[in-house]
């Protein structure tokens, strides 16, 4: 277990147990929650004393509005929680834990209603988890049956080893076995897989399902059942980053992700929403997030011009193309400084009545007739469009400059002496920009859809200062290399000043959308 | 090999008996197997019409589906059928991993499929036929189908 830093890491290891899903058909109010302390973190306001090592008292980390509680887990901490959990059920239960695991898989990990379920009616409970009178009597065993035909191979015979769970349907060994096999190895099935027979639906039983695949397969199973594990669980969730074995432990859930945009980040660094697996999309809720891309999906053909990287300088006409992450651009020829996103003229953007990142609705009578606000409609999208796509493009633009910046300053480190460490401040800021342009591109995904109402102006204000302080730091990269550890403090201040606008906009965002003031122009639901 | 063995077994079976409106056409080898239904109740949508069924089956058959299509050539065409693109795919749950057990059989196919066409009263496509037809490049097995009407 290993949190960056900057996270506020909650060492209280009790996990909440808790999950939405059915069970045994009760229509059951979906509350139960046992590690209470565990999730009231994560909507209260203020937690002063939550408990740190001790010996992190003095670094103890603020956490801020927007950020979450989350554990990440490795493949032995997911291990060590199942097999913790199947104890305290066998203990409650009286049942051996190879029962009790069989019980809390049948019953996707949901130990409450399974205990209660059991309480009340076990031998129902016993049956429909596969553990029945049978079962549970005599261990899984081959049998022989005269006049025997199995109708998978079809091959017949008195003494052909056959296999029945307790529904009855008998087939040959071999073919449950090839069967057993091929659900695991080639269609990934583990926990739920149902008998042979036509229309059948009974689970195949782990017990059973040992005893009759070979040992080799029998690991693949496992790990399987330790995808349903966590895939069952509502406060689990895998890392979706490629090859990754790392889950995420948090308490938020499915019902608040209109109030919280919970952004975790894994062990391999990866940052992404607990609540979609998308990448970090702070601060537009999930739900706006679905509808956004949706919307950029259907109406990518209109869209389609902005995606261009040429333009023209509004004064000389003159064709600029744009080779990095800054839209502070200068005209080569007349030396116009302007915005590549608006247009406008580069001085007027740190003043503050002028606006580049407001949508100025046009009112009264322009607006007034079908074809009018059709095109407004259009106009307004398009308008946080482009800058939702200026961004995203932005980044990568900043990414591929900072790489070639790297190598540059490599070849001048071998060069001069420098040692690495001293370099450490570009790859800082290069972070910085990736980090606020994704928060920057998906502040527009949420202005489309927000309402105007008093709170808008300080959302919009905060937007601003963000974007100027990337466009700040981003200029920086443009400038020649063997300028830039010159500009070491000039960079690290610029830096710090991006981070703090983020968390500045983010905090605001999360406040309001916890207490539900924010407006929006759309159903809020899924 | 499981695959051979069977097929085998159910060739026999069909050679000694095949059940009424189905005719093997081809069997040669246990990779692709050509087979023809007819709907023989008279339903004036497939009336005197012949439906060539084309089977092919992986190495993991009959623990998976065979891939069943209808093919058309100049005297068989593809019946029409709410559940039956006009290029032949069949969206029904008893060919899907899913719906699918190995105890069913060519002969239990041929004979849902006779049934299905038979029940059916509807002279029409699938929604979004036309569309699909043209983009379709993945082979049935690779398309998960929603079975969410099963009485049709
Ligand atoms: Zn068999
Ligand atoms: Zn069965
Ligand atoms: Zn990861
Ligand atoms: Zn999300």
């Amino acid at each position: 277990m290993n949190m960056d830093s900057d996270e506020e890491f909650n060492s209280n290891s009790n996990v909440d147990m808790s999950s939405d899903e059915g069970f045994l058909d009760q229509d059951m109010e979906s509350d139960v929650s046992l590690g209470d302390d565990y999730e009231l973190e994560a909507s209260d306001d203020e937690e002063p004393d939550i408990g740190f090592d001790t010996q992190d008292k003095d670094v103890k980390p603020r956490k801020e509005a927007y950020q979450v509680d989350f554990q990440v887990l490795s493949p032995a901490d997911i291990q060590a929680s199942q097999d913790e959990q199947i104890d305290e059920v066998s203990a409650i239960l009286g049942q051996p834990p190879q029962n009790s695991a069989i019980l809390l898989r049948y019953a996707r990990w949901n130990k409450e209603r399974l205990i209660e379920a059991y309480m009340d009616k076990q031998d129902e409970v016993l049956e429909a988890a596969g553990l029945g009178s049978v079962a549970t009597e005599q261990p899984p065993r081959f049998e022989r049956v005269p006049n025997f035909m199995c109708d998978i191979c079809c091959e017949e015979g008195d003494q052909l080893d056959t296999f029945a769970m307790k529904c009855g349907h008998r087939f040959c060994a071999d073919c449950y076995t090839h069967y057993l096999v091929s659900k695991i190895t080639d269609e990934g099935e583990a926990a739920r897989i149902k008998c042979p027979g036509d229309g059948c639906n009974r689970i195949v039983d782990s017990k059973s399902l040992d005893f009759l695949v070979p040992p080799a397969v029998k690991g693949r199973y496992r790990e399987l059942l330790t995808r349903t594990y966590v895939d069952d669980k509502e406060n689990l969730r895998w890392c979706p980053a490629p090859n990754c074995e790392f889950a995420v432990d948090c308490p938020v859930k499915r019902k608040e992700l209109f109030r919280i945009v919970p952004t975790v980040m894994c062990e391999c660094k990866h940052t992404f929403c607990f609540g979609c697996s998308l990448a970090d999309h702070l601060p537009a809720p999930c739900v706006l997030v679905k509808k956004w891309l949706k919307k950029c999906e259907d109406d990518s053909e209109t869209a389609n011009w902005i995606s261009a990287n040429t333009k023209e300088c509004p004064r000389c006409h003159s064709t600029i193309e744009k080779n990095g992450g800054c839209n502070h651009m200068t005209c080569r020829k007349c030396r116009h400084e302007f915005c590549w996103m608006c247009m406008g003229v580069w001085a007027e953007h740190g003043t503050s009545w002028y606006n580049c990142n407001r949508f100025e609705e046009r009112s009264g009578a322009e607006a007034r007739d079908a074809q009018a606000r059709s095109r407004q409609s259009l106009e307004r999208y398009l308008h946080y469009y482009n800058r939702y796509a200026n961004h995203e493009q932005s980044a990568k633009l900043d990414k591929d400059i900072y790489i070639k910046t790297e190598r540059k300053m490599t070849q001048l480190q071998s060069a001069s002496g420098m040692s690495w460490i001293e370099v450490q401040f570009l790859e800082q800021a290069s972070q910085a920009l990736q980090q606020c342009r994704q928060t920057l591109k998906w502040t527009y995904a949420f202005a489309y859809y927000l309402k105007r109402n008093n709170l808008t102006e300080i959302f919009e204000d905060n937007q601003k200062d963000l974007e100027l302080s990337v466009e700040n730091l981003s200029e920086m990269f443009e400038k020649p290399t063997d300028q830039l550890q010159g500009k070491k403090v000039e960079i690290m201040d610029r830096t710090s000043y991006c981070n703090k606008r983020r968390i500045i906009l983010l905090n605001d965002t999360a406040e309001n959308l916890k207490k539900g003031v924010w407006e929006f122009n759309v159903e809020m639901t899924g | 090999m499981l695959v051979a063995k069977r097929l085998q077994k159910e060739l026999v079976k069909l050679n000694e008996h095949t059940p009424p409106g189905i005719t093997i056409v081809s069997t040669e080898n246990f990779q692709e197997w050509l087979m023809d239904i007819e709907v023989l109740d008279g339903n004036p949508l497939y009336q005197g019409e012949k439906y060539r069924l084309k089977f092919v089956f992986s190495g993991s058959y009959p623990i998976e589906p065979p891939e069943v299509t209808f093919v058309k050539d100049a005297t068989h065409p593809i019946p029409m059928h709410p559940h039956i693109y006009s290029n032949g795919i069949i969206c029904l749950d008893l060919l899907d991993r899913q719906g699918w057990s190995p105890v069913h059989n060519v002969e239990s196919v041929c004979m849902s499929l006779q049934s299905m066409l038979t029940g059916n009263t509807k002279n029409e496509r699938p929604p979004g036929d036309d569309d699909f037809v043209r983009r379709n490049t993945q082979r049935p097995r690779d398309i998960s189908f929603l079975f969410h009407d099963n009485s049709v």
